[in-house]
């Protein structure tokens, strides 16, 4: 393989985390978190950020022990990994961002039971060396942060009738209360999954008809 | 003499959805003068802005979607009038108006348009209004008094009224569920139009009636029970909706049992004091498990118990 070859191969590593294998919209993975910690932007962000953190943490070090770790309890060794930095993690939110440590709650520990870490782990960062892994591991965080930052945007603009704090809709609007309960989550994820979905499906329906002329 | 050879079916009905939609349209008359005469000019205006607004969503959606517009099958009105009897007087126009296009893009449009819908347009609306803006939706002016905002009560379920008030609608409330002379008239009509069958609406209320019966032991606390809040409304014009009930009578029962007892458990052991809404939609979505798992009986084909015996 020579060198050209691997970019492209790392740049398609890393855009399809992004684009078209998008953990919260392509993949539907990791929905647990995404329902529950997107009552703001900010926190939105926060998970997702966290979460790259973990994702391209273990990724390195599980493609780095690819070859060590027995297949039969290869899951158990990945959690184990998985369940060290996010205790790395917990700590260093608790001390330096303690806000974020407050709104995250259970669902900062939960971090080490979300199936897109584990699906990476044993889809990826097992059959990879190690730099495509932690490629892979970003790419993908990135896209988990800005599906979780989008959902957050909106859920906190008719919600709360702000984004990322800032008032946006003056004193005359009156937060639609819902899209910061559960039910607005729900909500929220199924409209604009129908509609990342609508795109898609009208994009290669373009392309297929270019492709017929 | 012209033979005329043609497929099935032969048979046809003149019971066509306007038709349908229109006579639920008429039911719901009575119930709108009620809440007119009792709120005032305020709630005429709140029926109109949702029913406008339901029927301007369809066609905004319709025409956008570039999908035939079926604004006339009247289907939307009726949505709109429904959202526009369960809110309070004092509902401000645009929330109403969210609730109705809520009801007719996301609940009903984005799943296929009339018929396909698995959960009532008009009471999903209510429900989102409902988690949305829970004070404005829970505070009822005093009847008479619907131009005056300071005056609000909370509903009879709290404070408790009596038996013939209840009946006649001079309680607080939403635009159509008080006066209960004005539902019964229309139940009355969609039965002798054939609109709807007496199964759900009549055991809905029964079981509800049973259900507080066995549970409080009072038949006053009972009958005041289905006479106050939203379960007489609810089970005559929303739990009977075509698309959202179970098809076979079997399923009927059990769906209208459902409804009865999941309102009288929310009263009496949830946090809300209202639970009609939150009893019908659960029941929505499992109308089509009813229909599928109650076993029915099939149009010209014997049933396999009697072809067990033969064998």
């Amino acid at each position: 393989m020579s060198a050209s070859d691997d970019k492209r191969n790392l740049g398609q590593v890393f855009m399809n985390g992004i684009l078209n294998e998008n953990p919260t919209f392509r993949l539907v993975l990791g929905t647990c978190p995404t329902l529950a910690t997107t009552t703001s932007a900010m926190n939105g962000f926060g998970m997702g950020l966290s979460v790259t953190f973990v994702l391209v943490c273990s990724n390195i070090v599980i493609s780095l022990l690819r070859k060590f770790i027995p297949d039969k309890v290869r899951i158990p060794s990945f959690i184990v990994v998985i369940a060290a930095f996010v205790t790395i993690l917990q700590l260093l939110l608790h001390a330096y961002v303690p806000s974020l440590y407050e709104s995250l709650g259970i669902f900062l520990p939960l971090i080490v039971v979300n199936c897109i870490i584990l699906a990476r782990a044993e889809a990826f960062a097992s059959k990879n060396p190690v730099v495509s892994s932690a490629v892979d591991g970003f790419g993908m965080g990135l896209g988990f942060t800005a599906a979780l930052t989008l959902i957050g945007c909106v859920r906190e603009l008719l919600g709360s009738g702000s984004i990322f704090g800032f008032q946006i809709l003056g004193d005359a609007y009156e937060p639609m209360l819902i899209f910061v309960l559960a039910s607005g989550g729900f909500l929220t994820y199924g409209l604009l999954l129908g509609i990342i979905n609508a795109i898609t499906n009208h994009r290669k329906l373009m392309k297929l008809e270019k492709g017929e002329n | 003499m012209s033979l005329i050879l043609s497929s099935a079916p032969h048979i046809r009905t003149a019971k066509t959805t306007s038709r349908l939609m229109g006579n639920v349209l008429i039911a719901l008359l009575p119930c709108a003068a009620a809440g007119i005469y009792y709120f005032g000019l305020r709630a005429a205006l709140v029926l109109a802005v949702s029913t406008v607004s339901a029927v301007l969503a369809e066609f905004i959606w319709q025409k956008l979607s570039r999908k035939p517009i079926t604004i006339s099958d009247l289907s939307a009105a009726v949505t709109g009038l429904l959202i526009g009897l369960t809110v309070t007087p004092t509902a401000p126009w645009w929330m109403v108006m969210i609730g109705s296009f809520f009801a007719v893009i996301v609940v009903k449009q984005l799943f296929g348009g009339i018929g396909d819908n698995f959960l009532n347009p008009a009471l999903a609306a209510r429900a989102v209004l409902l988690a949305s803006w829970p004070a404005r939706m829970t505070s009822h002016p005093a009847v008479g008094f619907a131009n005056v905002d300071a005056v609000t009560s909370a509903t009879p379920l709290t404070t408790g009224a009596g038996i013939g008030d209840l009946l006649l609608g001079n309680v607080p409330g939403a635009i159509g569920e008080t006066c209960k002379i004005a539902i019964l008239l229309g139940l009355v009509y969609l039965l002798v139009s054939g609109t709807i069958s007496w199964r759900i609406s009549v055991v809905t209320i029964a079981s509800a009636f049973l259900f507080n019966w066995a549970l409080s032991g009072s038949l006053n606390d009972s009958l005041v029970a289905i006479l106050s809040g939203g379960l007489l409304f609810g089970a005559v014009y929303m739990a009977t909706d075509y698309a959202t009930s179970p098809m076979q009578a079997g399923s009927q029962y059990f769906y209208a049992i459902l409804i009865g007892v999941l309102t009288i458990i929310i009263r009496k052991f949830g946090v809300y004091p209202e639970g009609v809404t939150y009893a019908i939609l659960l029941a929505n979505i499992t109308a089509p498990l009813l229909d599928r798992f109650i076993p029915q009986k099939v149009y010209g084909i014997p049933s396999i118990r009697k072809e067990e015996k033969k064998a």
